[in-house]
């Protein structure tokens, strides 16, 4: 059985992000011939002496005349272990908005440093917002190596160096391989050139890398997306709580409550079109079946009566704003979705912005602008049903959207009850 | 079912020491109970097929929560057949909520039409079918000439009216981010604005599985469940689920001739020009649309599993390998998606 592994890379055209992508793809027979052939022309009709492995993913018109990545690009792959979906964000100046949407599914962040150039102040930047993300694995992809004579002493320099400041961060797994997209070192097959290191190679590490347990298998929370009641003969009192497992388990026969009505009741049996399962747990999608007839509606969440998430009104959260028309400030009105549930929030103040670089946190701070985040206190028309976005990424994240223009404005994690 | 056998929903291990791992991993010495399936102990992994299941039937969940009049947009092509039984997944035993609408160009293959009708009389779902003829005929539409003239360009027209005619503010689509460079930067949930031109410089962050799917009135979201998946996971998927797709997927004889490098079926929708030869050869198709600009690839899959090895092999995409209409330019999909597109 193969799994899913979702990672996000980080870094400039610069440290070569494109030609290590292109290197996975291609080693892994991801390209395709009619793409390198486009690549190809579109690189001699630009006038470059290599084909720019960048063009396969820098497709919009835009990207091309300007020679600028705009967006988060997917890009997939497999091997006989695990398929992989890459979220590639670009490194120019949207890139917090950009990364903070690549990374926030990324069970892995990949940030690429320069063997030559060392740790930059774009590297920090990178780290901090996958530890602020909660990605559970970063690698630090030290590239280049070939240009610094594969020197273990370069290596260990950068290791030193980046060490001591991902010691300031919450990062719970850090691994570095010293590598050479271009010439393939470490990429795919461990090198010749670097026997000294005794990690295994990059595609190696993706391919084993622990992830089963990244999940919150622990608190049970069920949002409620919609309510199935088929009304037909065969299935006449059917009376169905659809949604997606966000983490924990659910058994039949659990005993379990209903927010915010806090009733309590026992699961009657799970459901699936392909049969009734014994349990379910994140993220599976499923059909809960209760025995006691309770009103339930979208927006509810199913939990355990012993394990229940916040239910609060004033939340402090860390948001990262998104727009460039408007910014946030105290007194910003704004549509709230957490889960499945929607209300509207006020903001009641910013406690602080964050300098991304020097993780510095400016109090004096009254607006937060495009790609700044900082500490926020709301309060929401509705109590939301949440847990800290440390004990779980479903139940702890929301966005905000503006009211006037429908657009997502801001991403929050959620930090606690204020 | 014996233990350690790979089943639909749960990878089963039959060893203790499952229990104390979980409980390891989660940082916790709460009693971690097992799951257990015919006596197996479960250890809480899901396929990848699995997740990209799951993940599919949330959105499309999402979507009829939210939305007042979605649509879902079928064409009898592999991929919108998986997008139609995962939307049965999503409310079994319910009935799907919405219907489908087909965007008929009236140049597609029998078979497509025999299996849509078949499909749809299954489910007990309403069928729209949005006429490029129609279109034609009305005067709103005007035919190309020549002998490569074809109805692909005119779909994006009828399809626009077709939304805007029954008010629908959701439409699903089976495109998926693998299969072209401008799809790979679009979001699951694509807004267009009241002309149905998507912005590609102008989209919505897309965080968590957190959508946000507000509109005003004229606009719509395009919604694309499939996003995450390859061609090569929707042809396992095929096969673990045992879907039938229309049989021109499958190798068969037919009379083709070659044009621009693509092997394109003999049909009353095609002027055969001067040089082009006809023969029988043993084909199939990798992708199904209009039969003027969908060709097809030699081959002798019979079987879903020669498919899918078929599939893991290959060294073209099938946008690349089948599709005129990609040829056109570049940047010939960004510019049709701009203008309301699929």
């Amino acid at each position: 059985m193969s799994e899913l592994l979702r990672f996000a890379t980080a870094g400039s055209v610069d440290d070569g992000k494109s030609t290590l992508i292109g290197r996975l793809l291609f080693d892994s027979k991801s390209i395709f011939e009619d793409q390198m052939t486009s690549v190809a022309d579109a690189s001699e009709r630009m006038g470059l002496d290599a084909p720019n492995l960048a063009l396969l993913t820098d497709g919009l018109r835009a990207e091309r005349e300007q020679g600028i990545t705009i967006d988060v690009a997917y890009r997939y792959f497999a091997t006989p272990k695990r398929k992989f979906i890459i979220a590639d964000t670009p490194g120019h100046v949207q890139y917090t908005r950009n990364m903070v949407t690549g990374a926030s599914t990324a069970d892995l962040a990949i940030v690429l440093i320069d063997a030559r150039k060392g740790v930059l102040e774009q590297s920090r930047r990178h780290a901090f917002i996958a530890s602020l993300l909660r990605i559970p694995h970063l690698v630090i992809a030290v590239n280049k190596m070939d240009l610094v004579d594969y020197s273990e002493d370069r290596f260990n320099e950068i290791v030193e160096e980046f060490g001591s400041f991902a010691a300031k961060l919450d990062i719970s797994d850090l691994t570095f391989i010293p590598l050479s997209a271009l010439n393939g070192d470490n990429v795919v097959a461990r090198s010749e050139h670097m026997t000294w290191f005794e990690g295994s190679s990059l595609l190696h590490h993706l391919e084993t890398v622990h992830i089963a347990s990244d999940r919150n298998l622990i608190d049970a929370r069920f949002p409620v997306q919609c309510v199935l009641r088929p009304q037909t003969e065969e299935f006449h009192d059917y009376r169905g709580y659809a949604g997606r497992v966000a983490s924990g388990v659910f058994r039949s026969g659990d005993e379990v409550m209903v927010l915010p009505s806090g009733f309590t009741t026992k699961i009657k049996r799970i459901d699936t079109f392909d049969g009734e399962v014994d349990g379910a747990f994140a993220p599976m999608s499923v059909t809960l079946l209760l025995e006691d007839e309770i009103d339930i509606s979208r927006g509810d969440m199913i939990c355990r009566p012993q394990n229940q998430p916040t239910s609060a009104q004033d939340i402090d959260a860390m948001v990262c704003w998104l727009a460039d028309e408007t910014v946030l400030s105290a007194g910003s009105k704004l549509s709230i979705k957490h889960t499945t549930r929607t209300a509207r929030a006020i903001v009641k103040n910013l406690k602080y912005r964050l300098d991304i670089n020097s993780l510095h946190r400016d109090e004096s701070a009254e607006t937060l602008q495009l790609n700044e985040m900082g500490r926020v206190s709301i309060r929401t028309t509705l109590p939301l049903f949440f847990d800290e976005y440390r004990r779980s990424r479903e139940t702890g994240s929301f966005i905000l959207i503006d009211e006037a223009t429908n657009a997502t404005v801001g991403a929050g994690m959620i930090l606690g009850e204020t | 079912m014996g233990c350690g056998e790979t089943i639909a929903i749960f990878h089963l291990q039959c060893c203790g020491g499952v229990v104390a791992e979980l409980a390891k991993a989660c940082g916790t010495s709460l009693p971690f109970l097992p799951l257990f399936w015919n006596g197996c102990v479960v250890n809480y992994e899901l396929s990848h097929l699995k997740t990209l299941e799951s993940e599919s039937i949330h959105i499309i969940r999402e979507v009829a929560a939210e939305f007042e009049r979605p649509v879902l947009l079928f064409s009898g092509g592999k991929d919108s057949i998986v997008m139609l039984r995962l939307a049965e997944k999503a409310f079994w035993p319910a009935k799907i909520p919405f219907p489908v609408m087909h965007v008929d160009t009236g140049h597609n293959f029998e078979e497509v039409y025999e299996y849509r009708d078949r499909r749809v009389a299954e489910l007990g779902i309403k069928l729209v079918i949005a006429s490029v003829q129609d279109s034609i005929d009305s005067g709103k539409q005007v035919e190309q000439k020549g002998p490569r003239a074809s109805r692909n360009q005119l779909q994006t027209m009828t399809l626009l009216d077709g939304l805007e005619e029954h008010g629908f503010d959701a439409a699903f689509g089976g495109a998926r981010r693998d299969e072209e460079k401008a799809r790979s930067k679009e979001r699951v949930y694509s807004f267009r604005d009241e002309f149905g031109q998507w912005d590609p410089k102008n989209q919505r962050p897309e965080l968590w599985s957190l959508y946000n799917g507000r509109h005003l009135r004229g606009e719509h979201i395009r919604i694309f469940p499939l996003s995450n998946w390859t061609e090569l996971d929707i042809w396992q998927y095929i096969a673990e689920d045992g879907i039938e797709v229309p049989n021109i997927y499958y190798a068969h004889e037919r009379e083709v001739f070659e044009r621009d490098g693509m092997l394109l079926a003999v049909t009353e929708f095609v002027t055969v020009m001067d040089g082009e030869k006809p023969e029988t050869r043993t084909v199939r198709f990798r992708t199904v649309g209009d039969a003027s600009c969908t060709g097809a690839v030699e081959s002798d899959a019979r079987t879903v599993q020669q498919v899918i090895d078929e599939v893991s092999a290959t060294r073209v995409t099938e946008r690349g390998a089948t599709r005129a209409d990609d040829r056109a330019s570049e940047a010939a999909m960004e510019d049709r998606k701009r203008q309301g597109y699929f």
